[in-house]
């Protein structure tokens, strides 16, 4: 684990109000999306996540068929499909773009795939203003910070931190009532909307029957991003694809209740292609980025594949009693909580964070919530597999691996297990038959030592059960 | 004569907990099976897998699927342990054909404690009583690996004397998580915490489990805390009278 890793973590076990935040807001969300899929609402729940899953599992065994069908059917709308190999590739298209059609302003909707690849920062970089306009991360980007959660990306903020930072950025008065919050930041943004040249969004989903792209959202400034602007590009990772609009039948039922809890999102949005002759609104261009950025690199791999399933409802995070700890900060990459466990080091290789992959109980709670049914815990294991396999080839990690060798040979030898238990037993401390709460210094090393910075420890008794039961 | 059952005590209430193997031993007898012990036994193996040594976790899965293979039965005091062999040593072996035919044979003869006696002996009053008022945690393995809900909760209804009262949330993990424990401590204890809040809310004097490694984590930190709430396997419980 990197120093940089524990000590996030620590700040944020250490942060009494951030814990609070996190907790009650990943508690909501995790008890109304238990709400709206209990068998007397939502019967076939577990029918729609078995359907779900076969359909990404079809797609994404397919995906190169089902990406050419969607090419093919955005650009008979005349819309037009740009592949992207990385970040580079997404800046430069949108850079390049913005120069020929000599944009200034960008207005952005929520999309984690261009957060993945920094697309704010490097517009910015070459002076290109690219605001985003869903207001959690409006908030974030006025506090220069990363989102927090996939779906609420402010999550962590209460309405007094934004006001403090509405105050301090945007020179207004202080309000703390979240209606009048989002009054002053409507305020601002309609502005923008009114000026601005080029709108980026993400995309929930790519129809590849349709060539259509899907995006749900609870604000209209999706509606506002898409078509207010001249040219409209939507940035999706690849995985998005589905293959009929039917399909959406079985994932709209679950997002919406998976990620938030409620039965449906306020906006369903779908956009094929630029404005037609006769259309009264829409871009006249129409672009879509097809994002690879990792993603091929886990086709090879027939289970831990089943990543690229996720549709990133955010429900993992909520359930996940780690992230409610920990909260979203403290992980190496903007993906967080249980999926961004398992795809950061897919997408960016496991030494990024060796640390992550063993950052979990395994509890399972993920796992029961995915709408689309990955399994994280195991894909967990299979990656733990994996940085030990990246330790041993660079000679890392040398006397953890020489321990386990060592537990393996004494658990295949039953009376060096015994003799060793024994000894243990001798000598640590009795502790008059009581919980132990320290142990002498030169003992209290290594798991000895973290266990009690935590926790008592029991008194190891005086016969092992196998003496007992010889004994009886 | 009755049936025989053979005990897979866990390394842990082997060294650490053996009251909890002779109160299921107990129960078992009790229930007129004939119990056996064998003496090889160690460990599953699953402390190297969850670490991702999955070598040195397939060696010691193989030691265990020898020392079992005559028995017919197997009983486990652990949710967690019964998983670890039912639900994945087959992705050990999934490249040895011969091994992963006796893994599935395996699989169909290890069974954890509670479900034994409910679905397989096909008891729910073990003839215990306990004078208490208890909350039952579930462990996660057993919980979401092994669907096992219902079985302890309708054991425990049957024990005169006891009352049950569940904690909300009763299936959030209570952060042992094994090595993780150890590795991620301070996080560990944060999770340890919250979960003895929500005992704590019930008023219990003792929380129960099927797992020793859930107990010892929460009685860990119930003991730091200074918190006067004890920690009982569903099979001491079934062993009291
Ligand atoms: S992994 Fe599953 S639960 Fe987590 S965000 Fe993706 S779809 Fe949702």
């Amino acid at each position: 684990m990197s120093v940089e890793f524990d000590r996030k973590i620590h700040d944020t076990l250490a942060d009494a109000n951030l814990q609070l935040a996190v907790y009650t807001a990943t508690g909501r969300l995790k008890d109304k999306r238990i709400q709206v899929t209990a068998a007397g609402v939502l019967p076939d729940y577990q029918e729609l996540r078995t359907q779900a899953n076969a359909i990404k599992k079809h797609v994404i065994d397919n995906l190169d068929h089902y990406l050419e069908e969607f090419e093919r059917n955005v650009e008979s709308h005349g819309g037009k499909v740009v592949y992207c190999k990385d970040a580079t590739d997404v800046s430069d298209f949108v850079l390049d773009l913005a120069k020929r059609r000599g944009s200034r302003l960008i207005v952005k909707s929520k999309s984690m795939t261009t957060e993945e690849v920094d697309l704010n920062e490097r517009l910015a970089h070459h002076g290109l203003e690219s605001v985003e306009t869903d207001l959690g991360e409006y908030i974030l980007q006025l506090a220069h910070e990363r989102p927090y959660h996939i779906v609420a990306p402010a999550l962590h903020k209460t309405r007094y931190d934004v006001a403090d930072l509405f105050t301090k950025e945007l020179g207004v008065a202080r309000e703390t009532v979240p209606e009048k919050l989002t009054l002053i930041a409507r305020g601002v943004l309609r502005e923008k909307f009114l000026k601005a040249d080029i709108g980026i969004s993400g995309a929930n989903f790519l129809i590849a029957d349709s060539g259509a792209v899907a995006i749900i959202e609870n604000e209209g400034n999706v509606r506002l991003t898409t078509s207010a602007p001249k040219i409209h590009i939507a940035v999706a990772g690849i995985e998005k694809v589905i293959p009929r609009a039917q399909d959406l039948a079985v994932f709209l039922k679950l997002l919406a209740r998976s990620a938030t809890g409620q039965l449906v999102s306020v906006y369903t949005s779908f956009l094929a292609g630029p404005r037609r002759a006769g259309e009264v609104d829409g871009p006249e261009e129409f672009y879509v980025v097809l994002l690879d950025n990792g993603r091929t690199k886990l086709l090879p791999d027939r289970s831990k594949r089943e990543s690229l399933y996720c549709i990133r409802c955010g429900a993992c995070l909520n359930a996940c009693p780690v992230y409610r700890k920990i909260g979203g900060h403290s992980f190496p990459w903007v993906y967080s909580g249980p999926i961004g466990a398992i795809i950061t080091p897919q997408f960016m290789g496991v030494s990024h964070e060796p640390g992550l992959p063993f950052a979990s109980s395994l509890c399972g709670a993920c796992g029961e919530v995915c709408p689309v049914k990955i399994d994280i815990p195991k894909i967990l294991l299979e990656l733990r597999g994996d940085v030990r396999k990246s330790e041993a080839r660079e000679g890392l990690n040398r006397i953890e691996k020489l321990a386990f060798r060592i537990f393996a040979w004494v658990m295949t030898h039953p009376r060096i297990y015994e003799m060793a238990g024994r000894m243990a037993a001798s000598i640590a401390p009795t502790g008059d038959g009581k919980w132990i709460r320290s142990v002498p210094a030169p003992m209290s090393v290594g798991p000895l030592k973290a266990w009690l910075s935590e926790r008592d420890m029991p008194p190891l008794p005086p016969k092992s059960f196998r003496e007992m039961w010889r004994n009886r | 004569m009755g049936k025989r059952v053979s005990l897979f005590v866990t390394c842990m209430v082997d060294q650490l907990f053996p009251k909890v193997g002779m109160a299921m031993a107990d129960v078992l007898e009790r229930l007129g099976y004939r119990v056996d012990f064998p003496e090889e036994q160690t460990c599953c193996g699953q402390p190297a897998y969850n670490s991702g040594y999955h070598a040195e976790a397939r060696i010691v899965a193989r030691h265990f699927l020898k020392t079992f293979e005559a028995s017919e039965a197997i009983v486990v005091p652990s949710g967690s342990c019964t998983a670890m062999v039912t639900h994945h040593f087959k992705d050990l072996f999934t490249k040895e054909p011969e091994t992963l035919a006796l893994v599935h044979a395996m699989e169909k003869k290890v069974h954890e404690f509670a479900t034994f006696l409910t679905d397989v002996a096909g008891v729910e009053d073990v003839g215990a009583r306990m004078d208490d008022v208890v909350t039952f945690h579930d462990g996660c393995h057993a919980l979401r690996e092994l669907g096992i809900q219902s079985a302890p909760r309708r054991l425990l209804a049957r024990v005169k004397g006891l009352e049950l009262r569940e904690m909300v949330p009763s299936e959030e993990c209570c952060g042992f998580g094994g090595t993780f424990a150890v590795k991620f401590a301070e996080l560990s204890g944060a999770m340890a915490r919250t979960k003895i809040d929500a005992i704590v809310g019930t008023g219990a004097n003792t929380v129960v489990s099927l797992d020793p490694s859930c107990l010892m984590q929460i009685q860990g930190a119930l003991s730091r805390a200074g918190l006067h709430v004890r920690t009982m396997h569903l099979a001491e419980v079934l062993a009291s009278r």
